[in-house]
């Protein structure tokens, strides 16, 4: 009987994801690496509002109505609200396969392809699935070691697979997948609203001021020209245009149950392509499915406790998993006695995902970081205004 | 048979001493949540073909539940939505019910079918809702015959 010296650790699983992502709260917000330009959307959202606040409601409540600074900052409050949610969840993140099921799947594909001699490359990995009687070909992700559901693709920025990937935000820092697709949809149709509602306000006061004192006095009267309403009212003219083009192009997606991703590798248009297999046919059920569906939890479990073993160097050959065969790919925490005989072992206790209460689950997965391959995967449109870059390194898929 | 279960559980710890068995998942049915129901050949000796399937199924039955997009789910969004998904702070989603329902179905198809075989199932929800993982207690299939003689024994590890 060998003994074990248990030494808790208090911690999350989120410190040892892999993939690109921060963690702020403790786990309870997750973002891609990079954010200002995130930092940047929420400055000039901020920013513009608190202009129109400051300059045109005060006179507006005043000669109009005191609904209109209400309206806009129940609008102003949504938006934010949904920025937030877009930005701080999880779009739906695919954990990558633990070495015992990578292994796995590695025997499946030798069965079918057979052992590939050294410097050859390999066949590429593809699974053919039948969806609504359409062939739809899963690609195997060398990174995440899994085949990839449908409509699921690697976001290169955030090194991670994503379900129903539509496309890296850089804007809202962070991949629009299947679990925040409604939010950032609703926060573009909040924003375009905002905008639209600040901009026509904005032309309001200046007709109303100018009727009064007339339109150069109003321009004079305002305190200095970059704050002005006349042009303050450029200010949300600026964005207008890109964010009510991107809603409308959103709202195209949506009917047609599409994402960005699909949309731009042309997945379901051109004569030798498959339809899309996901579209009920009907744009209401289409949006309806992808606005008001049913939402699934992420399966990530960032705030799970990560509890790590530590044994003495008689200890536990016998109780060594699959994580010694790879040493160099350990984990080590930053407690570990170095050189001591270390055997990690992971064991979930009492997680609990954003917000819901979950019943108590007692598993032991051991945790690995899985190194990535030589091979690389094709980088992912970071965002529709700007430039799309895709390279494919595999075969054309779809 | 709690006992039983409780040895298993060791059993995930000692990996090597395990032989995992992944069911994959079925997209025919487009990204719904279904598993495959073909029986995978390692469990022949282990387990009757049709206990497993009907496992499978329920829990197919199960993420279907859970995915299904009607006249609740809508209402669960529609309402979500209008109070910008502050909501789910106070209460849980629909999906999140069922998962629960799920958890607590294959505790007990553990504690009645599989355990008693020396194996355990896994909830697909760990493995980010991919594969079924079964577990196979090597050393039970060894030890099975003593066991099945002896009354009430643990698992002999």
């Amino acid at each position: 009987m060998s003994v074990m010296v248990v030494r808790k650790k208090a911690m999350r699983k989120w410190e040892k994801l892999p993939g690109r992502n921060t963690f702020c709260c403790d786990g309870r917000i997750m973002m891609a690496r990079q954010k200002g330009i995130f930092y940047l959307t929420l400055f000039l959202i901020l920013g513009t509002c608190a202009l129109f606040f400051a300059f045109e409601c005060r006179y507006l409540a005043v000669q109009l109505s005191p609904a209109i600074p209400v309206f806009a900052v129940v609008l102003f409050l949504f938006a934010m609200a949904m920025l937030l949610r877009t930005s701080f969840s999880d779009p739906g993140v695919i954990p990558r396969a633990l070495p015992d099921e990578a292994a796995f799947i590695e025997m499946e594909i030798e069965a079918t392809n057979g052992t590939v001699p050294q410097g050859q490359r390999p066949p590429p990995r593809i699974k053919n699935f039948q969806i609504n009687n359409q062939i739809v070909k899963l690609k195997y992700c060398y990174t995440c070691k899994i085949f990839r559901p449908p409509r699921a693709s690697h976001c290169s920025i955030c090194d991670n697979c994503v379900e129903r990937f539509d496309h890296h935000c850089p804007w809202v820092g962070n991949c629009v997948g299947k679990r925040n697709y409604r939010y950032f949809y609703l926060f573009i149709l909040s924003l375009s609203l905002l905008t639209i509602y600040i901009f026509t306000f904005n032309i309001v006061y200046v007709a109303l001021k100018s009727l009064k004192i007339g339109f150069l006095n109003t321009l004079k009267e305002t305190p200095g020209t970059y704050l002005s309403p006349p042009h303050g009212a450029y200010l949300p003219f600026r964005p207008l245009c890109p964010v009510v083009g991107l809603t409308g192009f959103h709202t195209f997606l949506v009917a047609l149950n599409q994402t960005t991703n699909e949309d731009i590798k042309g997945a379901w248009t051109g004569k030798n392509r498959v339809q899309n297999p996901y579209s009920h046919g009907n744009i209401v059920k289409n949006c309806c499915e992808v606005l008001c569906g049913p939402l699934p939890p992420s399966v990530l479990d960032r705030r799970g406790i990560l509890q790590q073993e530590e044994s003495g160097a008689q200890g536990d050959s016998s109780t060594r998993g699959p994580s010694t065969q790879e040493p160099g790919a350990l984990e080590k925490s930053s407690t570990q006695e170095p050189g001591a005989a270390q055997v990690l072992s992971a064991q979930a206790v009492g997680s609990t995902r954003e917000g819901s209460s979950s019943p108590t689950r007692q598993s032991a997965v051991p945790m690995l970081p899985l190194s990535p391959t030589g091979m690389p995967e094709e980088t992912q449109p970071s965002a529709v205004e700007l430039p799309a870059q895709t390279r494919d390194d595999g075969p054309t898929e779809h | 048979m709690a006992s039983e279960a409780h040895d298993l559980q060791e059993l995930r710890r000692s990996a090597s001493l395990a032989t995992k068995v992944f069911v994959q998942r079925d997209y025919s049915d487009g990204t719904l949540c279904q598993f495959q129901t073909k029986f995978p050949l390692e469990l022949d000796s282990r387990l009757e073909r049709q206990l497993f399937e009907e496992t499978v199924k329920t829990l197919n039955g199960f993420y279907a539940e859970a995915e299904k997009i009607g006249g609740s789910s809508y209402l669960e969004g529609c309402l979500a939505c209008a109070t910008a998904y502050f909501i789910f702070l106070c209460m849980e989603t629909h999906y999140e019910k069922v998962l629960k329902k799920i958890a607590k179905y294959i505790q007990e198809q553990n504690e009645q079918v599989y355990a008693p075989r020396g194996l355990l199932l896994t909830d697909p929800v760990e493995r980010g809702m991919r594969v079924i993982s079964i577990y196979e207690d090597r050393c039970s299939s060894r030890s099975s015959s003593s066991r099945s003689s002896s009354s009430g024994g643990g698992g002999g590890r």
